[in-house]
């Protein structure tokens, strides 16, 4: 199994967001990033596959900064074999931007599976998977929290509103994971010393503007200061009360 | 004015609910907008479908919902259009034929807004923040043939029990946390939840998902769903940043917890200190009488 993993540097969730002097971006100082969540099940998986099948590949490849190596290596250190950095001074606004870079960088081997997150924490953009797919001519499958694979055949099923959905897929395919697909194991002390000496191509990369454009950034209206109604049982009739009279919600 | 594509869901038939605010978003962005539908087929020919409507018809602006079908949808006939999607859209304006769009990121952390520069712009809106107007139920939308349902085949749709309402859809949603102490004990959020008649989802917090009491469906919060109801009672939950992520933007926030600091009371609009396995089946009490 020859698989693609796709990760992404992003601000650990925890994270107090300040917004640039720009007033576009976030202020990084401080900032601890991380690898995208979504992105660690996708490491994970391909991991897994790549056990299972008992031969094969698993590269990781990332569009960021230089210091998205780190990331890179983290997942090295999880086992990934060899990484691949397409070094930007920062990850593109516009997906599309992002997505062709990426698809570019992949195009010219041949995977089996090529895994992204189901979206990246950051700019919640839900849909690099989908484009690079678009773009390399893959079928895609979003949002996978089961999977089945038995030859050149995958089951996948995602959850939609009210239900979950069951689709099959031929491989080779793009596949972006959602959280409960696994569980991303930690990087051991040996992983980490091995990750070291693990291969990391660094590529520069310049992103297109793109044909979305930030504006602004900044921190969401603050909620009306709510106010605590009362202690225990006796406080619901005044609670019932004002849903009804003030927010008028019942 | 610009001509609008409003791309609606429906799943057994029916248009969805959010189909209707698809609609209404579409609606503040041009004069003319016409609606369309894919009959039941694979995410791949939809998205063909629709990507060449979007060229025929010459289409300014691309409206989708922010649902998981129209967050799968929308990015493939992005990738056919040479665009990208601003998702999840909050709110929308025109600013001169230039549409823009504010939208939560950074967990709900910060707002962004984005010019939509892309012919066609296209934007998916999230479900429950575009109240549907009296007008947009009126629409009829077309259906869309599609020619080869693609490769991505569905198989079948597990439907959650039937009732059941989803909580990225519900009017009303009843979160519990681990302050519920085990999973048996959720039966008393499911009778508040049954007290709003039919309107109400029994929403959770990651750590009782992760636990195994509560699906993974069910879950609010960044690794989750993202829920915009007019009224969410978060009961027994602490309130961490990754849960606020989910449900900040609803509408009114009640809190139960018998932690007067929990953060949860940050965000909340209103607030009762105390056990929640007293409190709540007085507010089912009260709620039943409003509504019996
Ligand atoms: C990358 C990442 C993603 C995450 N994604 C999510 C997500 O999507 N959704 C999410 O919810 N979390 C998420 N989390 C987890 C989050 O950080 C919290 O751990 C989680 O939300 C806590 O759940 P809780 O509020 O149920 O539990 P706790 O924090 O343990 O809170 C329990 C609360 O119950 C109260 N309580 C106890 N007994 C009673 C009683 N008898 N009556 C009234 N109140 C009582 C306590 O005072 C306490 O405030 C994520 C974390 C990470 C790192
Ligand atoms: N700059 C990037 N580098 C590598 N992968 C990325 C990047 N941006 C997005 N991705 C991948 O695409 C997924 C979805 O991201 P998004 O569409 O931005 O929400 C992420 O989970 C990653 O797998």
């Amino acid at each position: 199994m020859k698989i693609a993993v796709c990760i992404k540097r992003v601000p650990d969730s925890e994270t107090r967001v300040k917004i640039g002097s720009n007033g576009k971006s976030l202020d990084e100082a401080g900032v601890k990033f991380v690898m995208n969540p979504y992105d660690e099940f996708a490491v994970e998986e391909a991991l897994r596959r790549k056990e299972k099948a008992g031969t094969g590949e698993v590269v990781v490849l990332s569009l960021g900064p230089a210091a998205a190596q780190e990331t890179i290596r983290t997942a090295l250190a999880m086992g990934a074999d060899r990484g691949v950095l397409l070094q930007a001074e920062k990850s593109p606004t516009d997906p599309f931007e992002a997505a062709k870079l990426i698809a570019a960088a992949l195009k010219p081997d041949s995977w089996d599976l090529v895994l992204f997150g189901r979206m990246a924490i950051d700019d919640y953009n839900h849909q690099v998977g989908a484009i690079v797919a678009e773009l390399l001519g893959l079928p895609c499958v979003t949002a996978v929290s089961h999977l089945d694979i038995d030859g050149a055949k995958g089951v996948a099923e995602r959850e939609i509103e009210g239900g979950i959905e069951v689709v099959e897929f031929p491989l080779p395919a793009v596949l972006t994971v959602d959280k409960g697909l696994n569980e991303p194991r930690y990087p051991a002390l040996k992983g980490i010393m091995a990750a070291k000496k693990k291969p990391l191509e660094v590529k520069a990369v310049e992103p297109g503007a793109g044909s979305l454009e930030t504006v602004a950034l900044a921190p969401p209206p603050d909620r009306k200061e709510g106010k605590i109604v009362g202690e225990g049982v006796g406080a619901v009739g005044e609670l019932v009360r004002l849903l009804r009279e003030e927010a008028k919600v019942l | 004015m610009s001509k609008v594509l409003a791309v609606l869901e429906q799943r057994d038939g029916a248009l969805r609910k959010v189909s209707f605010e698809v609609v209404t978003a579409a609606r503040r962005l041009g004069a003319s907008v016409d609606a369309v539908v894919c009959s039941a087929s694979g995410p791949e020919g939809c998205a063909t479908a629709v990507a060449e409507r979007a060229k025929s018809g010459g289409y300014d602006v691309l409206v989708f919902a922010a649902t998981a079908t129209g967050k799968d949808l929308a990015p493939r006939v992005a990738a056919k259009l040479g665009v990208g999607v601003a998702t999840d859209v909050t709110d929308l304006t025109s600013d001169g034929g230039t549409i823009v769009a504010t939208r939560p990121v950074y967990a709900g952390k910060a707002l962004q807004k984005v010019k939509v520069l892309g012919k066609p712009a296209i934007v998916s809106v999230r479900p429950n923040v575009f109240t549907p107007d009296a007008q947009a139920a009126q629409v009829k939308p077309e259906t869309l043939s599609v020619a080869s349902p693609g490769r991505v085949v569905i198989r079948e749709i597990k439907a959650a029990p039937a009732g059941m309402l989803d909580v990225a859809e519900a009017q009303v949603i009843i979160s519990g946390g681990r302050g519920l102490k085990e999973p048996a004990n959720f039966k008393v959020l499911e009778e508040l939840a049954g007290a709003f008649g039919g309107r109400a989802a029994v929403g959770a917090s990651r750590a009782v998902v992760d636990a195994g009491w509560r699906a993974h469906a069910d879950q609010v919060g960044q690794t989750g769903k993202t829920v915009s109801p007019s009224l969410y009672i978060a009961i027994g939950i602490s309130g961490a940043i990754q849960h606020l992520a989910g449900m900040r933007t609803s509408k009114v926030i009640v809190a139960i917890n018998k932690d007067k600091d929990a953060p949860i009371f940050k965000v909340a609009d209103y607030g009762v200190v105390g056990d929640l396995f007293e409190i709540v089946p007085k507010l089912t009490e009260e709620i039943r009488k409003l509504h019996g």
